[in-house]
């Protein structure tokens, strides 16, 4: 199988008033290989490195040292991202555009021409159920459309690779299942999904493999039945295990 | 240039989809049109007056402009976070800085072309006298001046951490070039050194606005100003809004965008 995402003894410092030495290591050796076609749940606790590896994968953070390449360019090249789409969380889009402008506009930076834009536009706010809102400015959305015109912008290049760092966050269950539907819908276009989340039921829905870090190191990576077997638990109890997490409280 | 304009495209919707220029565009002609419908002391030349109070309005409202537009693109795309799946997208930071200085130049070139239509509107029907060609001078002039403070702010929004300081800052220094840059030569000379040899760089090395202030050529009817000097003030611009972009471009690659 095609590797698409790789980390190689992934290390990020950042200066920090916090720690003694004045350096705080967010990333820590981070190996991780995420192949063609499989939706990679990427997990940790607030804090673990979850956003530093994504920043570090979309080029917006150089790595202190190790190496990172998405379709085997390194990340550093802005060539790399040209067949990846990437959710942000919480953002909140331009609100004096409409979801059919704010394509657009993605769709040029890509250099997408003129009707085959028209149509991916069209097939995207019909997958993310904006068709009625197409031509509204962004500012009348409800939170949850504007995660759903955030993943159409993440698609607008029909990507090879999504990276969508906690997609549901922050939604209604509702919300919550849409956002989830589409990616099962990608997963069975063949898509590559790389994400984040603390949702971990919906991780166990939707994932091929996970990889688990905690203060910038890897703890476990496989399959989700893999992670949770040794454990005899579901993914969540594995999770807190593999983390360390002592409950204060006995319920 | 595609991700340049498309950048820029999205800043041009924004200053027509928002109220600040239509606030100041209706202020502006209100002001002249109350004017314009007094003759006060029955004085022929009542249109020079008029022409001067309006041209002073355009400049103010076209800096208030350029100064808060530009001063909040970049903060605004950090803030919403907006600039993540940008960076994410193939477009480089420059050419995210290049954009935005388009599409900030380009808008405050439209509100000019308004401001000036409706001053030469104005003026034609008191005076009856319509120099086409003045009205040009002073209003290309008078946008790259613009430029160069549009750049100006750019860079400012990269180094000053929230946009009121920014704001704030090229307000202050804008206002300061425009009403003593051309006298800190003739300053110099009755200071002693080394305040003399720093007032001497600060006036070599500030951007002199006042070179683009073509007020008096409308206001007086003077002759045109010779197309060579036009070209050399606008070679003059375009050197300084090079300085300032490469400035931005520069601290904006090395500011985390997270």
């Amino acid at each position: 199988m095609t590797t698409i995402l790789k980390t190689e003894k992934l290390r990020v410092e950042y200066r920090s008033r916090e720690t003694r030495h004045g350096v705080k290591v967010a990333l820590n050796g981070l190996d991780l290989e995420v192949r063609a076609g499989e939706v990679f749940g990427f997990l940790g606790p607030n804090g673990a490195g979850k956003t530093t590896t994504m920043n570090v994968l979309l080029g917006f953070v150089p790595p202190t040292s190790g190496a990172a390449s998405l379709f085997g360019i390194d990340v550093r090249q802005p060539i790399a991202r040209q067949r990846i789409g990437y959710l942000p969380e919480l953002t909140y889009y331009y609100k004096f555009l409409s979801a059919e402008e704010l394509l657009r506009f993605y769709a040029k930076i890509f250099g997408i021409p003129r009707a085959e834009a028209d149509r991916r536009i069209d097939e995207l706010l019909k997958l993310v159920e904006l068709e009625h809102a197409r031509k509204r400015p962004i500012k009348s959305y409800s939170k949850g459309m504007q995660q759903r015109a955030g993943l159409a912008q993440a698609l607008i290049n029909n990507p090879d690779l999504l990276v969508l760092d906690e997609p549901t966050s922050g939604l209604d269950p509702v919300g919550r299942m849409k956002v989830r539907e589409i990616i099962q819908r990608l997963k069975n276009e063949g898509k590559t999904v790389f994400f984040s989340s603390h949702e971990l039921g919906e991780v166990e829905t939707v994932c091929d493999r996970v990889a688990v870090i905690h203060e910038g190191e890897l703890k476990a990576l496989g399959r989700v039945d893999e992670i949770r077997k040794p454990h005899h638990t579901n993914l969540e109890q594995a999770f807190l295990e593999i983390i360390g997490f002592q409950p204060q409280v006995t319920p | 240039m595609r991700n340049i304009f498309a950048v820029a495209g999205v800043v041009i919707k924004e200053l027509y989809r928002r109220k600040d220029f239509y606030v100041l565009f209706i202020v502006t002609v209100l002001i002249c049109l109350v004017m314009a419908s007094v003759n006060i002391y029955h004085d022929d030349k009542i249109v020079r007056y008029l022409k001067e109070i309006c041209l002073l309005l355009v400049w103010i409202s076209s800096l208030v402009i350029a100064i808060t537009t530009t001063a909040r693109q970049i903060p605004a795309e950090r803030e919403n976070r907006t600039l993540l799946p940008l960076l994410a997208k193939p477009l480089s930071r420059s050419q995210l800085v290049l954009g935005k200085f388009l599409g900030c130049w380009i808008a405050c070139g439209l509100t000019l072309l308004c401001f000036y239509v409706f001053l030469g509107a104005l003026a034609g029907s008191r005076d009856h006298h319509w120099p086409v060609l003045d009205y040009f001078q002073a209003a290309t002039l008078h946008w790259f001046a613009l430029g160069i403070v549009v750049a100006l702010s750019l860079l400012g929004s990269l180094v000053f951490a929230a946009p009121s300081s920014n704001s704030t800052i090229c307000f202050v220094v804008v206002a300061g070039i425009l009403l003593l840059g051309r006298h800190l030569d003739q300053v110099a000379l009755q200071l002693s050194e080394p305040m003399r040899g720093i007032t001497l760089a600060i006036y070599y090395v500030i951007p002199h606005l006042e070179f683009f202030d073509m007020r008096d050529l409308v206001i007086h009817d003077w002759p045109l100003i010779a197309w060579k000097f036009y070209g050399l003030a606008i070679l003059y611009a375009l050197a300084y809004i090079g300085v300032f972009l490469a400035g931005a471009c520069l601290a904006f690659r090395r500011k985390a965008v997270n």
